[in-house]
């Protein structure tokens, strides 16, 4: 069974069509990277899938879960499909520790000490585990970012969305927040990330898709797809990138 | 019967601005809860709520706060609804501060980036548990300067109740004048009151301001 099952979607920005008909399948443990030019839909594909953005037709199936155009269980889904964002999105008025065990104890309803000692474990897997008592602004942007994964990490999901992680990241901390997800794609989690790392695409993830005005246009797996690309857009896509 | 200004002056002067003070507080409870649910409506309500909520508080705030109170004392008085004028006076007040706070914390509210309510969301936080434990706590920090800041406005302008015969320490600066006709000791010794009550507060106003851990997320 599929982890995640996107069925013919369309969405509109106002009369604007940004997503014509994406279909899209996945499967537990596959580690997918979402490729493609600014305004081509990758990212709002990637809010569709925990419903931040709606849809106006077609269906999402993910971790057991369905949206349609008119919406879903989304509380249940995001239980289980955490998302790790551009701009980390910390609180900064919580610890890390506060951030990380904010949603297992509200939403999970897990007590105090169960929900550190989670935290604590996934603090130790983005390797962060003496930052515990820390506040964001106190944190490199690497640092934040991992802290948000680990945030992500503590609901224990079935699937995770990573929206261009290391964007906004100085060039120097990049490798330590793809490290981190290296880590998670080797453990098993399922995951999708758009992502402007054509080297991280290539070598971490299984398979790549490259999105072109609203449509998935070309996918394959990662070594192929950048090996040998079939059309046009994707060869002028990645030519630079390969200088 | 004109006495001469002394301590007992000064005493005398010293209880009305206990009046003063406790008319802010009254005001400050009343008027801060009114306000809280506004910001919370504003931002969050329906939309026929928000445009009510906004209409109110533009003509509310194109009002002057004199005109408010004269139509809750002797307005309410003339549809047959008689106040004491500690009634009327903070029931005008508390309007007066609903309507600025109410607009003070909801600027606070909507100051939190979109992508802090995200963020939540995507964690299957419900709407009251992202606000109650991620927008709130971060508003509040950004409020508490302003929020000072405008009680300060609220211990002076408790002086315009005077005029409806509440003795609070403007109106008994008034009546001590009229007893013992010494302006600048009478009007100077209420002014420095004033300075007393005031300047503390404008003063932790502006060490809020520079509170840690409140700016917004990148």
């Amino acid at each position: 069974m599929s982890a995640l099952h996107i069925n013919e979607i369309q969405k509109y920005f106002g009369a604007l069509l940004v997503l014509d008909g994406v279909s899209l399948d996945i499967a537990q443990s596959e580690v997918v990277a979402v490729i493609g030019r600014s305004g081509s839909g990758k990212s709002t594909m990637l809010r569709c899938i925990n419903g931040l953005e709606k849809i106006q037709a077609g269906s999402i199936e993910v971790a057991g879960h369905r949206i349609g155009p008119q919406g879903g269980d989304l509380r249940s889904l995001r239980k289980e499909v955490g998302m790790v964002f551009q701009s980390y999105n910390l609180f900064p008025h919580l610890t890390v520790l506060e951030n990380v065990t904010l949603a297992p104890k509200v939403v999970k309803g897990v007590g105090r000490e169960e929900a550190e000692a989670i935290a604590h474990d996934v603090l130790r897997r983005v390797g962060l585990a003496e930052k515990s008592g820390a506040y964001s602004d106190e944190l490199s942007g690497g640092q934040q970012q991992r802290v948000a994964i680990a945030r992500s990490l503590a609901m224990q999901p079935k699937v995770m969305l990573f929206d261009e992680v290391t964007s906004a990241l100085d060039p120097e901390l990049t490798g330590e927040v793809l490290k981190t997800m290296e880590e998670l794609a080797d453990a098993g989690m399922t995951m999708v990330l758009v992502t402007h790392e054509m080297g991280f695409a290539r070598q971490v993830a299984d398979r790549t898709v490259f999105m072109h005005k609203g449509k998935v246009w070309e996918q394959g797996p990662s070594e192929e797809l950048f090996s040998y690309p079939q059309t046009p857009e994707l060869r002028n896509f990645i030519a630079p990138n390969l200088k | 019967m004109i006495r001469s200004f002394g301590w007992e002056s000064v005493e005398f002067l010293i209880r009305g601005a206990g009046w003063t003070l406790l008319l802010s507080f009254m005001t400050f409870v009343i008027g801060g809860c009114f306000a809280l649910i506004f910001a919370l409506l504003r931002t969050l309500g329906p939309k026929p709520v928000r445009l009510a909520i906004a209409g109110f508080i533009q003509l509310v705030q194109a009002t002057p706060l004199l005109i408010i109170v004269f139509l809750s004392f002797y307005g309410l008085s003339f549809v047959g609804l008689h106040f004491p004028p500690m009634v009327g006076a903070g029931l005008s007040l508390a309007v007066y501060t609903t309507v600025f706070l109410g607009d003070i914390w909801r600027g606070c509210i909507e100051a939190i980036p979109r992508q802090q309510w995200e963020a939540a969301d995507a964690l299957a936080l419900t709407r009251m548990q992202q606000l109650r434990y991620v927008i709130l706590p971060q508003a509040f920090k950004i409020s508490l300067g302003p929020t000072v800041g405008f009680m300060v406005q609220i211990v002076k302008n408790t002086s315009v109740v005077a005029l409806i015969g509440f003795v609070e320490l403007t109106r008994a600066g008034q009546l001590l004048n009229n007893m013992t006709f010494q302006p600048f000791h009478v009007f100077l010794t209420v002014a420095a009151i004033y300075f007393a009550i005031c300047y503390p507060m404008s003063f932790l106003s502006e060490r809020l301001k520079g509170n840690r851990h409140v700016r917004p997320a990148h």
